[in-house]
């Protein structure tokens, strides 16, 4: 599934992925292959993306995530060390 | 005729304003090049914001008119955001925006503008000067954001004044803005910042059955703050990419206008040249006709 993690200034990842845990509005939660349609307001925590290959962590203040369809939008603030 | 001397000082001088102009000009389109990245960037996040709004808010229907930012009152105090540049040299750029904001607290707002109810949100120091001058209240200079200019310290500006509207401290927020369509054109915006208007809403074809969490509201309530900061940041960010582009279209001009000044002048310098050498030739052959006697 595909994933693009964007804050107002810039885009920090684009691409395929296994997986990805965010820490959403009612708890963290996980969201693999095939995930019902959701929108779901993130508060500040770590954002964990599974490549496959790599795990990238991501530290935010806050955001939206939308998964449709296999494509997830993460918008997200506050983060200056995606590593 | 002018003197010969005098022209080709005047050449000189016109030269030297043309290499600063076009100095200016190369470092404008480097700037310009470097704010339009920041837009560039910033517009994915803001259209696919504006998308989830959409969604939410149709599926939402009426109930979200309960967000503090949609109150609706008789516009006792009125909050102008008047953004313009630090720097001249850039046109009318500044004109049009102090102008259309002079006009719409006169026109618009004239009981308010009696009253002093209006202030001046400035960013800019162009527009802060020349409205204080004229005895509007300045109820913040902000002008040193652009010293910085990240979404960050432009969405602490803008909560600011969120807060102050929900608390009652402003019944009306506006903006008056320089648009950047291209390095050329600006298109002079005047817009409401709040109350807020209520989001596109997408055919009812359209709407996902999404998962909601944790509710409508409670999205809503978050999602509402940070598009009105997304359109804070694009305002200013847009005002930043106008200037430059405008200060470019401007040095390019004078870098013209001295083009051509400099070839009217050597035209006129070898005229005079021409006149003279004619003149001592013939005050030479005149002589040497006399001297044959």
């Amino acid at each position: 599934m595909h994933i693009e993690i964007i804050s107002p200034d810039k885009s920090f990842f684009k691409g395929e992925i296994k997986s990805v845990t965010v820490p959403g509005r009612k708890g963290e939660f996980q969201v693999l292959n095939d995930h019902a349609p959701i929108i779901s307001t993130m508060g500040a925590g770590q954002v964990t993306v599974n490549t496959g290959s790599d795990v990238l962590l991501f530290d935010i203040t806050g955001g939206v995530i939308e998964v449709l369809k296999n494509r997830i939008i993460l918008l997200i603030e506050g983060t200056d060390n995606g590593s | 005729m002018a003197n010969l001397k005098e022209i080709r000082t005047r050449i000189t001088s016109v030269k030297s304003t043309r290499q600063i102009t076009a100095a200016m000009k190369m470092i404008s389109a480097a700037r310009l090049r470097k704010a339009q990245d920041l837009i560039v960037r910033l517009r994915p996040y803001a259209a696919k914001l504006r998308e989830i709004m959409a969604q939410v808010s149709s599926v939402a229907g009426e109930s979200d008119a309960g967000t503090p930012f949609a109150r609706v009152t008789a516009p006792g105090r009125v909050l102008l955001v008047v953004v313009t540049s630090n720097r001249g040299l850039c046109g009318a750029f500044n004109t049009n925006v102090i102008r259309e904001s002079v006009r719409v607290a006169n026109e618009i707002y004239p009981e308010q503008r009696r009253e002093g109810a209006i202030e001046i949100l400035a960013i800019g120091r162009k527009g802060h000067d020349y409205l204080k001058k004229r005895d509007y209240t300045i109820f913040a200079d902000k002008s040193d954001i652009f010293d910085n200019l990240s979404f960050e310290s432009v969405s602490d500006l803008a909560g600011e004044i969120m807060e102050r509207f929900v608390n009652g401290e402003f019944d009306r927020v506006e903006f008056v803005y320089n648009r950047f369509r291209n390095a050329a054109v600006q298109d002079l915006i005047y817009e409401p910042f709040l109350p807020v208007k209520a989001p596109d809403e997408v055919e009812a074809d359209l709407i996902t059955d999404y998962i909601l969490e944790p509710d409508i509201a409670g999205i809503i309530r978050e999602l509402i703050p940070r598009s009105l900061k997304i359109q804070f940041y694009q305002a200013i960010l847009n005002s930043w990419v106008a200037e430059h582009g405008a200060r470019m279209t401007s040095m390019h001009m004078a870098t013209d206008n001295a083009t051509s000044l400099i070839s009217s002048l050597t035209l006129e310098y070898n005229k005079a040249r021409q006149a003279s050498i004619t003149n001592q030739i013939l005050e030479v052959v005149s002589g040497a006709e006399a001297l044959k006697g």
